[in-house]
């Protein structure tokens, strides 16, 4: 099994911590001038996305996570897992609720997604940063009102729900960012 | 544009960062000669290092031969005392492999200086004079508690309530666990030296005034380095450190003259090294036949310029007091 020892730190590097792949987030040395030295290290856990921190004696070694991030496209969904293909191998792989999480929600096919896959299975998924979507329903739209103002939730045809202007009516195409979960803008054809 | 005016070619310093640095180094150089101090300089290049396991050496080759860059220059600067130099002082690059983050760089700059005759006390006091007249030269506002000394046990007592010099590794981890600090991965729990140097660091170190040096003196003779054991009490030795808040500035020892003794430290951390897996460090036997030949009794102190820098400016990444931080070389 591949491990890293704690000089070959950095961020970014994916490492198994009590089972669960985990990334480097910081890497800070501890060290007396005369004494042992420590490795103090932020990571993220990449299944659940929490924070922690660890200490690591020196010239350990950790054991690396087979962590790689994949571009594939997103074909459909059965109700149970979320297919994604590869459009350079075409290999298809499914993802399972845990992998898909909020992701699910601002897919309805052919988006190009950022699939990590732990030992080839699919950890998380990353959807676009931007996403454009149909209003499937939302409250009658107020016609005139294109400055600022109120705002009211509307349903997306891929089952998101967000907080739009006012103005928005159903059938209108929206831009929206998945990262804040926010209304950019109307697109208009 | 071309591929060269996007790499990141500026230095990490500011100009002014600069300046502060040139001046401190002409009050320092100010300093000495007004103490009539004679500075010198010696090789960073020697076929010997230190054995301390907990220092790497960068190495070199030089006519089909291995050559070590220096981690101080100690070993040099003692051969000089033993030559009959008299007191003397060095500001030169030192280098350490592996040492990289927010206070460590791997070269950086140190002032070493010898004064003979003195105890590790009396050169305690010189430390504070030179601090003090490069914080009132600097024109800084460094608003400075008056400075603590104590004790490496009495620290310990007062902070955790524990003697370090009679608690074995296992009290020494009780403690850890009443304390709620963390226990690293890869602690090595039977190592009393190792449960130490974690708790100076996570415990002692951080309850230091934030805005004052501490000097910490008598430190375990486990931990004597290269000072001499205290005749009183054999379970210390003459090494002090100074810290600002909880960063580490300088090592000091009343320094050990003693040949044999010298070389029995040199071998029993090469055997550590052998037990660590580490490779061996060819014994500095220039070093041992100074020391035979007899240097005078003295005490010496090391201090990191860059870190000195860092907290007369209050800055608080090492690579913004360099002119370029070992990312941009």
């Amino acid at each position: 099994m591949a491990s890293y020892s704690t000089n070959e730190f950095k961020g970014g590097l994916k490492l198994l911590l009590d089972g669960d792949p985990v990334s480097i987030v910081e890497n800070e040395l501890v060290k007396p001038g005369k004494g042992q030295a420590f490795n103090r290290v932020k990571l993220r856990n990449l299944k659940t996305g929490r924070m922690i921190e660890k200490t690591f004696k020196s010239n350990e070694s950790v054991e690396a996570a087979d962590v790689v991030d994949v571009d594939m496209e997103f074909s459909y969904s059965d109700g149970e897992f979320w297919y994604f293909m590869d459009p350079n191998t075409f290999e298809q792989i499914g993802a399972g609720e845990a992998a898909m999480a909020e992701a699910a929600k601002w897919l309805k096919g052919q988006e190009l997604c950022t699939v990590t896959l732990w030992d080839g299975a699919p950890l998380t998924v990353t959807p676009p940063n931007f996403v454009e979507l149909t209003v499937t329903e939302t409250d009658p739209g107020l016609k005139g009102d294109t400055a600022q103002g109120g705002t009211k939730p509307a349903t997306l045809e891929s089952g998101a729900v967000v907080k739009v202007p006012l103005f928005v009516e159903i059938g209108e195409v929206l831009k929206v960012d998945t990262r804040s979960g926010e209304y950019v803008s109307r697109v208009k054809d | 544009m071309s591929l060269e005016s996007k790499t990141n070619w500026q230095p990490t310093a500011s100009v002014e960062v600069l300046k502060a640095r040139a001046r401190m180094l002409q009050n320092i150089r100010a300093f000495f000669a007004e103490q009539q101090v004679l500075e010198v300089e010696t090789p960073v290049l020697s076929t010997s290092s230190i054995t301390d396991p907990h220092l790497q050496s960068f190495q070199t080759r030089y006519l089909n031969k291995d050559y070590y860059l220096q981690t101080s220059p100690e070993f040099f600067m003692k051969r000089l005392l033993a030559s009959g130099s008299g007191d003397i002082y060095q500001i030169c690059k030192v280098f350490r492999d592996d040492e990289q983050g927010k206070n460590h760089n791997p070269e950086f700059t140190m002032l070493e200086w010898y004064r003979i005759g003195l105890d590790h006390h009396q050169l305690m006091d010189e430390v504070e004079q030179l601090f003090q007249k490069l914080i009132d030269q600097l024109n800084i506002k460094l608003i400075c508690q008056p400075v603590k000394r104590v004790s490496y046990q009495q620290v310990f007592i007062d902070v955790l309530g524990i003697d370090p010099l009679e608690a074995d590794a296992k009290a020494l981890k009780q403690i850890t666990l009443k304390y709620n600090i963390e226990i690293p991965v890869g602690m090595d729990e039977l190592n009393k030296d190792m449960w130490l140097d974690w708790l100076m660091t996570q415990a002692i170190a951080p309850a230091f005034d934030k805005n004052s040096f501490t000097f910490l003196y008598d430190y375990p003779a486990s931990q004597a380095a290269l000072a001499k054991l205290n005749v009183l009490d054999p379970r210390t030795s003459h090494r002090f450190e100074v810290f600002f808040g909880e960063l580490e500035l300088a090592n000091g020892f009343n320094e050990l003259t003693d040949a044999v003794e010298q070389r029995e430290r040199f071998e029993s951390e090469n055997k550590k090294r052998q037990e660590l897996g580490m490779e061996q460090v060819s014994i500095d036997g220039h070093l041992l036949a100074a020391l035979e030949q007899g240097m005078p009794e003295c005490s010496g102190v090391a201090i990191g310029l860059d870190r000195l820098l860092m907290v007369l400016l209050g800055v608080d990444r090492i690579e913004n007091v360099l002119s370029f931080g070992v990312g941009s070389v």
